[in-house]
């Protein structure tokens, strides 16, 4: 499949490969061009192959207090929660974002290559009074990251962009349209995520490449300012094969409910799961990958998921699930790569550390 | 695509100058393009003894990893050190600044062997 801005990408001289079933731009200028501009300036990026859902009725919040890790009825309306969708034996059917748009009305942002079994999945747990609406094929998303982005976003909208903290969004019009304006992101930048009717995406991609500072960034740039900050891509620090308490122990799950999953990871909470996600310093530039053996005094203790060269960091970096033993930070391991133990050091993520996204006013 | 008439190339998108008996490598325009910014470069040691087709180098980008290969047997007499700090001079000028490694070929006919500009264009595809 092709984003509705496939032709712009091709205009714009990308490079593009497929991601999650759709033939996606990788770079354009080059990724390390992008990844310096993003965290410099500001990266407009193509995200229209992610998944839109409304969920919505007096029993909406209920199903999805269920369905999610998260905690659901403590949103305020205008404010989102990163968490997960579990199978019953807590392995990781996607992470995404839940928000809530209304008092009986919510919005989960899902990944491209799991958003038909996201859909099946939520669908068949839902209270015959719950609402689905699957908005993904009639919705256009456009980030925006970057420590300009909100000089980016008013010279886009014509007029101030709203006052919205980390993790708020706002149902607003962009440019005369409904839209989604929400203060989030997947760079560790001050950002934008915007939703908007997809008949718009192109004439709002031209807008912010000819009247904006903002230049195209691909899926390349994505990915190594993601691993930068640590943040997990699904199919690589998530999938069905492990719960996500070895990702975040803990981290983005509410305990004090009830939801699809839980008591597998309780089980694995109090009992501690076998292995956990660490960040391994490296200390060339030469990259461990996706699939290179972690090992300890030579024996394996654990596996890369994601690794390359961070760039705003200037050496390799990568993201490992690693037995129990060995996640401490400070802990010498070494990554097998090409038939060589590249020395790594077990780090606390981020690895990069001045990102602006929590900035206080994004100015 | 800049394909040099003048050099020769490997299938594995090496090119190769001969310069007073000496080899010249490097890794062809087609080759820095499809691996796009370079990030990391690994070098054979001078003086190391090389069979063809072994693996004596690595080129890495942000999204991948290649294997270098002797062209042919011979041994290396000098590496390209700018490289290990700056491997976009791979990128920027892949047959000069970029060049890779020399070495000096166990025999000086086996240059004969490997592909000329027209048969390596013909081997990659067009971008």
């Amino acid at each position: 499949m092709r984003t509705i801005l496939y032709e712009e990408h091709v205009a714009c001289g990308a490079k593009t490969a497929p991601f999650g079933g759709w033939d996606m731009p990788i770079q354009y200028a080059g990724i390390l061009i992008e990844h310096a501009y993003t965290r410099g300036q500001c990266s407009l990026f193509d995200i229209c192959h992610m998944g839109e859902f409304e969920v919505a009725g007096p029993t909406a919040c209920a199903d999805l207090e269920h369905l999610l890790t998260q905690q659901v009825a403590s949103l305020e309306v205008g404010q989102c929660r990163y968490g997960y969708l579990l199978r019953e034996d807590g392995g990781a059917l996607d992470d995404l974002t839940c928000y809530r748009l209304g008092p009986d009305r919510y919005y989960l942002v899902v990944n491209a290559a799991t958003c038909p079994g996201d859909a099946a999945w939520i669908r068949a747990h839902l209270s015959p009074e719950t609402t689905f609406i699957d908005h993904s094929p009639q919705t256009a998303k456009l980030d925006i990251q970057g420590p300009q982005s909100r000089a980016v976003l008013e010279m886009f909208l014509g007029e101030p962009a709203p006052e919205l903290k980390y993790f708020r969004a706002v149902e607003t019009t962009l440019r005369g349209v409904p839209g989604l304006i929400s203060r989030t992101g997947y760079t560790g930048e001050w950002g934008y995520e915007l939703y908007f009717p997809v008949e718009k995406a192109v004439e709002f991609w031209r807008r912010f490449l000819e009247h904006t500072p903002a230049k195209p960034a691909g899926l390349g740039a994505r990915d190594t300012l993601r691993l930068e900050m640590g943040y997990a891509l699904y199919g690589h620090e998530l999938s069905t094969d492990r719960t996500p308490v070895g990702a975040g122990r803990g981290m983005f799950i509410d305990t004090t409910k009830d939801f699809i999953g839980k008591e597998a990871v309780m089980r694995e909470l109090e009992e501690g799961a076998a292995q956990y996600l660490v960040g391994l310093q490296l200390h060339t530039r030469r990259a461990a990958r996706a699939g290179n053996v972690v090992v300890a005094d030579d024996q394996p203790v654990g596996m890369v998921t994601s690794g390359s060269l961070a760039p705003s960091i200037g050496t390799a970096v990568a993201m490992a699930y690693v037995d129990a033993p060995y996640t401490t930070p400070g802990a010498s391991l070494a990554v097998i790569v090409g038939g060589k133990n590249l020395p790594a050091t077990v780090v606390a993520f981020p690895f990069y550390k001045d990102g602006t996204a929590r900035k206080k006013s994004g100015r | 695509m800049d394909t040099p008439r003048d050099l020769r190339y490997t299938d594995t998108h090496e090119w190769v100058r001969l310069e007073d008996g000496i080899a010249v490598v490097g890794i062809t325009d087609f080759a820095q393009s499809q691996m796009s910014d370079l990030t990391y470069v690994e070098l054979p040691s001078p003086e190391d003894e090389v069979s063809r087709k072994d693996e004596i180098g690595v080129v890495e980008s942000v999204k991948a990893a290649s294997d270098i290969f002797a062209p042919f047997a011979g041994v290396i007499t000098e590496v390209n050190e700018a490289l290990i700090e700056n491997p976009e001079l791979i990128n920027t000028d892949p047959y000069e600044q970029g060049w890779m490694f020399k070495m000096k070929p166990a025999n000086p006919d086996d240059i004969d062997g490997l592909l000329d500009a027209d048969q390596y264009d013909d081997l990659a595809p067009e971008e």
